[in-house]
């Protein structure tokens, strides 16, 4: 398969893709890191000067940077916990027979499709709203007060957002591992004597353990990222209740202007992500040798 | 037009050396095959001969030319992949024509070889269906049909009856061998079943771990093989094997009778004991006998024979057809 | 299972697995029918699941600013353009990558596919500043350039699995019959991998049309797209759900009944081969 000649036309019409990857890395990570160790404010041009590693400090005993963290991880994991069990759930109750499964799985789907910033402002104005949302209208119904929730639970209420976004993601991945089970094992724990239950912790969910391994970490590296949706409902208020990384880093860099503080800011983002990135790629790389 | 010669031809993946330095001439008009077990090289060989893979060191000649650094397309072969290789998404017409239109053909010419070649392989009911739609048999025609088309110095065909059942096998055996009647074009094939290449082959060449064992034609391999491995690997049922004292006395490390090579009787002969499985096939019967202090040996006999399990029996080896090896496998007389 | 199922069983999941599909998909029937109230019917109190009288005055007053029609023709050139972009620039990487394959051809493709791994706000400086100096911030082809990027990983993984489909040999029978490397690839690999190819294409201009980080912060009015268009509208004045609704639900359509068809594509294209 492999000749002199093939390999070099392979070199030749690979090196596009890489060139402009290995540029879209090394480039603007590297201006990051050149000025994380700069004071440089783009409010007062021409001042900046070198101040080591200055900027890491500040950002990272900064009260905000550890609010962030705290609710980066609740984030991640709150959505993780939600859209695992739901997308298990969802998938083992779709995988039954029943009518109409191709209609189904299509309305399970639809959130994913959504962007970001029509999710989150369809969920903040029409249904967490506390005087025209429809969560407000179901308050009154049962006679409850209406529950503030981007004021009084931002976090919750923008977990609860993104859950809604990535249940479909997880629900779909799921059901397609399920698919791939071998009815005949299950039918071969049946003749054994396995009941339902046994049949669900022994053979399914550890067929499904590879499946909801990719899930959680192929989520983990987008919701590290969120952004659109807590800027489009709270801004990370009230104060940095709803502040992840992201948005702190963000807002220091397009808001405040502290170039220095955000490209600080941005390097621990990236050692963050890197951490989670290495275990994923154990995983897939697993998978390439198939 | 279509002899081929390798001189010192070797191949590497890697660091792995899976052909040590080969010398084998090919004449024009031959049918010549490689055989061996899984993994042998006589794949790679014929890749190398395609010009598919490039030899590590060594010189590919072709028609006397250097043909080396050529590639495949320059060569002047055609070859018969084991998946046939058809383009899916093309007609049966469009497939055949193919090697024609990037030759430069106008379509004309095209049509008229493409039609030509159609009707030698019984396939011009089928022109234009797609691949999808044909059996694995007439799959296999239009992969040949495609080779003949190009009118090359030789055809090349990789293990080409392994992906059809066993009936259509021996139909096809007998297609490709009167192909190679008509048009007398050298022909290489690849296979791992000794049956096709006793039948089809005017010269066999048997290979293992990338080493030619032994070149010559189908009687002479048979007849005389050079080694253990060759006589193991040439007739079927295989060759029995007898080590030991039996074999001391009769002056070799390794003494050899094919089962077609044994006489039965009730007693009073050079081995005796008794049956393990008779398998009867209707034109013959296999016997397998367990002797003490040697083995099981395999017998041939006819087809009427009524030997059973647990049966006692006498076995004879011919003694024009005893064959010696020493303690490194080669042959002795 | 060939056993037949008990018809009750059928319909107690088949009600359940109903419910919880309605249920989810709800917030997006809601917003599909609050775009055809009035903005009055829009706030009722009670609201009104059907019963209400249908307008298409929300979607003619959309339409009529002009602005909204700009900001999709941004989001379809944005989407399209960077992933056709990305093919070009994905088909010849992953052809060399699927059928020439050499040692580190493995590491290359995991590398690719870490750059997608890279946080955005690692980069949103650097990228913001020289957009700034080259006049790309605001821009629809900065944004193209942005895009292609950020999912070209995605486009020659899904491509390389695609192309491995295709089996070598059809390739080196294509070469035995004369076929240059052009012919080879014009011929046989093309038209066979055109699903392939179309997947990639459907998969990534929906990821494209919903991205929404870098839309956000490098456009401003000329350039924006659908994203930040609707982000426009967070603020908390101008309360106007229906028209939100109609906004939305015109944003969102398109990608919606692409992204039906993707389900496929989708579990392929984003677990990287891990979940089959």
């Amino acid at each position: 398969m492999a000749t002199e000649h093939s390999k070099t036309a392979a070199r030749f019409m690979i090196s596009p893709a890489v060139l402009l990857l290995l540029g879209w890395m090394i480039v603007p990570l590297a201006m990051t890191i050149y000025f994380s160790f700069l004071s440089y404010n783009l409010l007062s041009p021409g001042t900046e000067k070198f101040i080591g590693f200055l900027n890491y400090e500040f950002f990272l005993t900064d009260p905000a940077f550890i609010e962030a963290m705290i609710n980066t991880f609740l984030l991640v994991g709150g959505v993780l916990l939600i859209t695992v069990i739901g997308g298990i759930a969802v998938a083992l109750l779709v995988d039954q027979p029943i009518w109409g499964q191709g209609i189904v799985r299509i309305l399970i789907i639809a959130p994913f499709f959504i962007m970001p910033t029509v999710s989150a402002l369809v969920w903040k104005n029409m249904f967490m709203n506390p005087v025209n949302g429809l969560f407000a209208h179901a308050a009154k119904l049962i006679g409850l007060p209406p529950f503030d929730f981007l004021s009084q639970a931002p976090l919750m209420s923008i977990i609860l957002i993104v859950s809604w976004q990535w249940l479909p993601f997880s629900a779909l991945i799921l059901i397609t591992a399920l698919q791939s089970l071998d009815q005949e094992q299950l039918e071969a724990a049946e003749m054994d004597g396995a009941g339902a239950v046994s049949r669900f912790v022994y053979i399914v969910l550890p067929h499904l353990a590879r499946a909801i391994t990719v899930v959680i970490l192929i989520q983990t590296i987008f919701l590290l990222s969120v952004f659109a949706e807590i800027l489009v409902t709270t801004n990370g208020g009230p104060g940095n209740a709803s502040t992840n990384i992201t948005y702190l880093v963000y807002a220091q860099s397009l808001l405040q202007f502290d170039v220095g503080g955000g490209s600080a800011g941005g390097i621990v983002a990236v050692i963050l992500a890197n951490i989670v990135a290495i275990f994923l790629m154990r995983m897939i790389g697993k998978n390439l040798e198939t | 037009m279509g002899s081929i010669s390798l001189k010192q031809v070797t191949k590497n993946f890697g660091v792995t050396e899976v052909i040590p330095p080969l010398d084998l001439e090919i004449e024009n008009g031959e049918f010549v095959v490689f055989v061996g077990p899984s993994g042998c090289g006589k794949s790679t060989l014929l890749r190398l001969i395609a010009g598919l893979e490039d030899v590590t060191s060594g010189v590919v000649a072709i028609d006397g030319n250097d043909a080396t650094r050529l590639p495949p397309a320059k060569r002047g072969l055609a070859m018969v992949f084991q998946s046939y290789a058809l383009y899916p998404h093309m007609s049966v017409r469009k497939n055949i024509a193919f090697p024609l239109k990037m030759a430069g053909l106008d379509a004309a010419e095209r049509d008229r070889r493409v039609n030509a070649a159609a009707s030698v392989l019984n396939l011009t009911d089928y022109l234009d269906r797609r691949p999808g739609q044909l059996s694995g048999g007439q799959r296999q025609r239009v992969a040949i049909g495609r080779a003949i088309v190009r009118e090359p110095g030789a055809f090349l065909f990789d293990e080409p009856l392994s992906n059809l059942d066993a009936a259509l096998r021996v139909n096809m055996r007998l297609e490709i061998s009167e192909l190679h009647q008509n048009l007398k074009t050298t022909m290489i094939y690849v296979t791992h079943d000794q049956v096709e290449a006793m039948t089809m082959a005017d010269k066999i060449v048997v290979l293992n771990a990338g080493r030619i064992e032994q070149v010559g034609s189908p009687m002479e391999l048979y007849r005389n093989p050079r080694n253990l491995f060759v006589a193991g690997f040439i007739g079927s049922p295989k060759m029995n094997f007898i080590t030991g004292a039996e074999a001391e006395s009769r002056g070799a490390a390794t003494v050899g009778v094919r089962p077609e090579h044994f006489s039965l009787s009730d007693g009073g002969g050079a081995w005796t004991g008794n049956v393990g499985v008779a398998e009867h096939l209707g034109s013959d019967t296999f016997v397998h006998v367990h002797v003490d202090g040697i083995g099981t040996l395999t017998v041939r006999t006819e087809g009427d024979n009524n030997l059973r399990y647990g049966d006692a029996v006498s076995l004879t080896p011919n003694a024009d057809r005893i064959y010696r090896f020493d303690g490194e496998g080669r042959a002795v007389s | 299972m060939a056993r037949a199922v008990s018809t009750r069983r059928k319909t107690v999941f088949t009600i359940l697995a109903w419910l919880v599909g309605l249920a989810i998909f709800f917030p997006i029937l809601w917003t599909i029918l609050t775009s055809f109230k009035t903005e009055a019917e829009a706030v009722a109190s009670p609201p009104s699941l059907f019963r209400f009288d249908w307008t298409l005055e929300n979607y003619a007053e959309v339409n009529q600013r002009s602005d909204y029609f700009r900001h999709f023709l941004n989001s379809v050139i944005i989407s399209f353009g960077s992933t056709i972009l990305g093919l070009l620039i994905a088909i010849p990487a992953a052809w060399s990558m699927a059928f020439v394959p050499g040692k580190r051809t493995k590491d290359v493709l995991m590398w690719m596919l870490s750059t997608k791994m890279l946080p955005p706000v690692g980069v949103l400086i650097p990228i913001y500043l020289i957009f700034r100096d080259t006049g790309l911030l605001d821009s629809r082809t900065g944004l193209v350039i942005v895009l292609t990027l950020i999912n070209l990983p995605i486009i020659v993984w899904m491509l390389y699995t695609y192309f491995k489909e295709i089996p070598g040999e059809i390739l080196e029978a294509a070469r035995m019959d004369g076929a240059s490397l052009r012919d080879e690839i014009l011929y046989v690999l093309t038209p066979m991998a055109v699903p392939g190819i179309a997947s990639t294409l459907l998969l990534n201009v929906i990821l494209a049309w919903n991205e929404a980080f870098w839309t956000l912060n490098l456009t401003a009015a000329k350039a924006a797209p659908l994203t930040a268009f609707i982000a426009s509208y967070s603020s908390p004045e101008g309360l106007f759900y229906a028209k939100l609704s109609a906004a939305s639900t015109m944003a969102i359509a398109p990608i919606l009944i692409l992204g039906w068809f993707s389900q496929k594509q989708l579990v392929r294209g984003l677990t990287f081969g891990a979940v089959k």
